[in-house]
């Protein structure tokens, strides 16, 4: 008996071991649902980066990198029992995720709570940092997606009548249209329509109607790319032939699938883009295109550039300790793909955006627009 | 609120209408027959969804043929996945609880809904999330005064008017709709007449299938996404339409069908959180005010 129980102390023991060795970080995002290829993209990303830290020899004193990823299907309830998942059963250190402003915000409290230091490569809702000191992101906020779309229809689309319609259900729509008001509004514009449509429509048709007689010279859609794609297809059917404008939510391939020819004249703002002729940018495209065949958009580029951050942090804080590392992200100061990265007071990176045009089906880089 | 009351928004109802309609025929048929609400019903439109389109890129990929032959067989398709699998959910889960307590069979009904959500979104060449649907015919915008029409809004009209015209008069007119009729009226005493009423279920469960197929398609066409869970929300609506219209009662779906397409967009053009709610609010006026609905017969035994 007493040998029995020996075996399996030393098997603990062993095992245990060989756990401390590899330290667990979470990876979150919507592989499957609204949202799938965003998920997809950011686990991508962020095994990519993962893979090149154990080529380097692991986080620090050898220590390999674990990510056990976690599917969230784009649901805030199914976000929150993830990521209480990974915290208490898969016993991780350190959260990269999630991709929807809404799914976060029900996550972070959790991360929060436990004090697991956690980095949003996406949420750009100005709430999911303010949750706690533990929460941080790798993209910028709403109010400047919003500032600089409506920068962009102002000057350069030389737009006066902006009209936008997004998903009343959704912070990350609400809070863009929001921003790109009041900024339309300060530039001198008019925003002659600002129409919600709940969650989950198909048929917009009864508020675009509504809209366009109200003859907007621009059409802000801040939505996400599926309902993007249906929109479009559907303004152009009740004759709008106007640019329209939205955020880093129209970036994944189906946009174009959807919305086909109605999206040409489309431009949107994002954290990156692949024509972006810096090396750093270069050379993570060329090794993702090399592992997933297919050019990486600014979701894949955003978590790994999330991870690259985590990672820094939990190496320089040397430590698995939670407010070590929390305390090694605050001065982070790091060139990762979309930017120079160092945080604000409210863990909210300072980095540039760029300006995409959709052009015969593709994303064309327009321009780079700095804070 | 020339924006909300237009012309435009007319043909915006009037398509949105169109949809419930095919669905709410099915819905109100089978009530009528069996008097069980088969909350199975909108997957029977996913179904037709991705039936149509995966037809569509087998024909693409076998042959470069015209698209109007191409749009023939997708509809074939459609309805008769639709169809197929409502006879097949009648025959295994319906039937055999058909003189049991209707409770059972309702339960059953959202079990069947159920299993068909999350089994194609288990099958690997389904999957949980949106598909692009591909324009199955291209797409030509009509101009009319100042409203705009496209070619696909006309089609989603004239198909559902179609089968309608087509449904009334297999009804009305046919040996098979008159045993339809009677089994719906009264099932012993059609029994007693010779009529074989477990044929006259089974194929009213068919018909209504195949028009929820067809409802899949134009929907797929008109709004190009499908996902597995996209006939929850249509269904619903359509459920409601047939309570509107009062239940059982074939032309009492349609014009029930039109009427919330046409509220739905007249409310979400004053403002959207009116338009996703108006649906229900309708619902309960009708239950107090008129529990028949609009065409209903007075009938003892309701839901």
């Amino acid at each position: 008996m007493r040998k029995v129980a020996f075996v399996l102390a030393l098997a603990i023991l062993a095992t245990s071991l060989v756990a401390a060795q590899e330290i667990r970080v979470g990876g979150v995002g919507p592989v499957t649902g609204e949202a799938a290829t965003f998920g997809i993209s950011t686990k991508n990303g962020i095994m990519l980066a993962a893979e090149e830290w154990n080529a380097r020899g692991g986080l620090f004193n050898n220590r390999r990198v674990r990510i056990i990823f976690e599917d969230d299907k784009g649901d805030p309830a199914e976000g929150a029992t993830v990521y209480t998942k990974l915290i208490q059963q898969d016993n991780v250190v350190a959260i990269i995720g999630t991709v929807m402003s809404k799914v976060t915000l029900a996550g972070a409290p959790i991360a929060q709570a436990n004090g697991i230091p956690m980095i949003s490569p996406t949420s750009t809702n100005e709430r999911v940092t303010l949750v706690g000191d533990y929460i941080y992101r790798a993209c910028f906020i709403d109010p400047f997606q919003g500032t600089v779309g409506a920068n962009f229809a102002f000057n350069e689309l030389k737009a006066r009548n902006a009209a936008t319609l997004f998903d009343i259900g959704n912070d990350y729509t609400k809070g863009l249209a929001e921003n790109f008001r009041a900024q339309f509004l300060k530039l001198g514009g008019k925003v002659v329509a600002f129409e919600g449509h709940p969650a989950g429509a198909t048929d917009f048709k009864a508020q675009l109607t509504k809209i366009l007689a109200n003859k907007p010279d621009v059409l802000y859609v801040p939505n996400y790319y599926n309902d993007v794609g249906l929109i479009a297809k559907q303004a152009r059917e009740l004759g709008f032939n106007g640019p329209m404008v939205g955020g880093d939510g129209w970036d994944s391939p189906d946009l174009v699938k959807i919305g086909g020819k109605a999206v040409e004249n489309g431009f949107f703002t994002n954290h990156y883009a692949a024509a972006d002729p810096r090396p750093i940018v270069q050379e993570f495209v060329k090794k993702y295109k090399a592992k997933f065949g297919a050019e990486p958009d600014a979701l894949a580029t955003l978590a790994y550039d999330a991870a690259y951050i985590m990672f820094d942090a939990i190496r320089r804080a040397g430590s698995t300790r939670g407010s070590a590392i929390r305390d090694a992200l605050k001065t982070t100061n790091l060139d990762v793909v979309s930017g120079k990265v160092t945080f604000d007071s409210n863990r909210n990176p300072i980095k540039s955006a760029v300006i995409i045009e959709m052009k015969n089906g593709q994303q064309v880089y327009r321009s780079t627009v700095n804070p | 609120m020339g924006s909300i009351f237009s012309i435009q928004q007319v043909i915006n109802g009037l398509q949105v209408g169109s949809i419930y309609a095919l669905i709410a025929l099915g819905y109100t048929m089978v009530y009528g027959i069996v008097r069980l609400i088969n909350f199975a019903h909108g997957d029977f439109f996913m179904l037709g969804a991705y039936a149509a389109y995966g037809t569509f890129f087998v024909f693409n990929a076998l042959i470069v043929s015209k698209s109007g032959v191409t749009a023939f067989f997708v509809l074939l398709a459609s309805m008769a996945a639709g169809g197929i699998i409502a006879l097949l959910t009648n025959q295994l889960a319906y039937r055999p609880l058909r003189y049991k307590p209707k409770l059972s069979s309702l339960i059953t009904a959202i079990g069947v809904s159920m299993f068909l959500e999350y089994f194609l979104s288990a099958l690997p060449m389904v999957g949980p999330s949106y598909r692009p649907f591909p324009d199955v015919i291209p797409r030509v915008n009509i101009k009319i005064g100042t409203a705009t029409i496209s070619n696909i809004v006309i089609i989603d009209i004239l198909v559902a008017a179609v089968l309608m015209v087509g449904l009334t008069l297999l009804v009305k007119k046919t040996a098979l709709g008159k045993a339809m009729r009677a089994v719906s009226q009264d099932k012993d005493a059609a029994r007693l007449m010779g009529i074989d009423i477990e044929k006259g279920i089974a194929f009213t469960f068919l018909i209504g299938g195949a028009f929820a197929g067809a409802a899949g398609l134009l929907a797929g066409m008109t709004y190009p996404r499908i996902f597995p869970y996209m006939g929850i929300q249509p269904g619903l609506k359509a459920f409601i339409a047939a309570v509107l219209g009062g239940i059982g009662n074939i032309p009492g779906a349609v014009l029930g069908a039109y009427i919330m397409g046409l509220a739905e967009t007249f409310a979400s053009a004053y403002n959207s959180l009116i338009g996703e709610g108006i649906a229900f609010a309708i619902l309960i006026v009708v239950l107090l005010v008129r529990p028949t609905g609009l065409l209903g017969e007075k009938t003892a035994d309701k839901i």
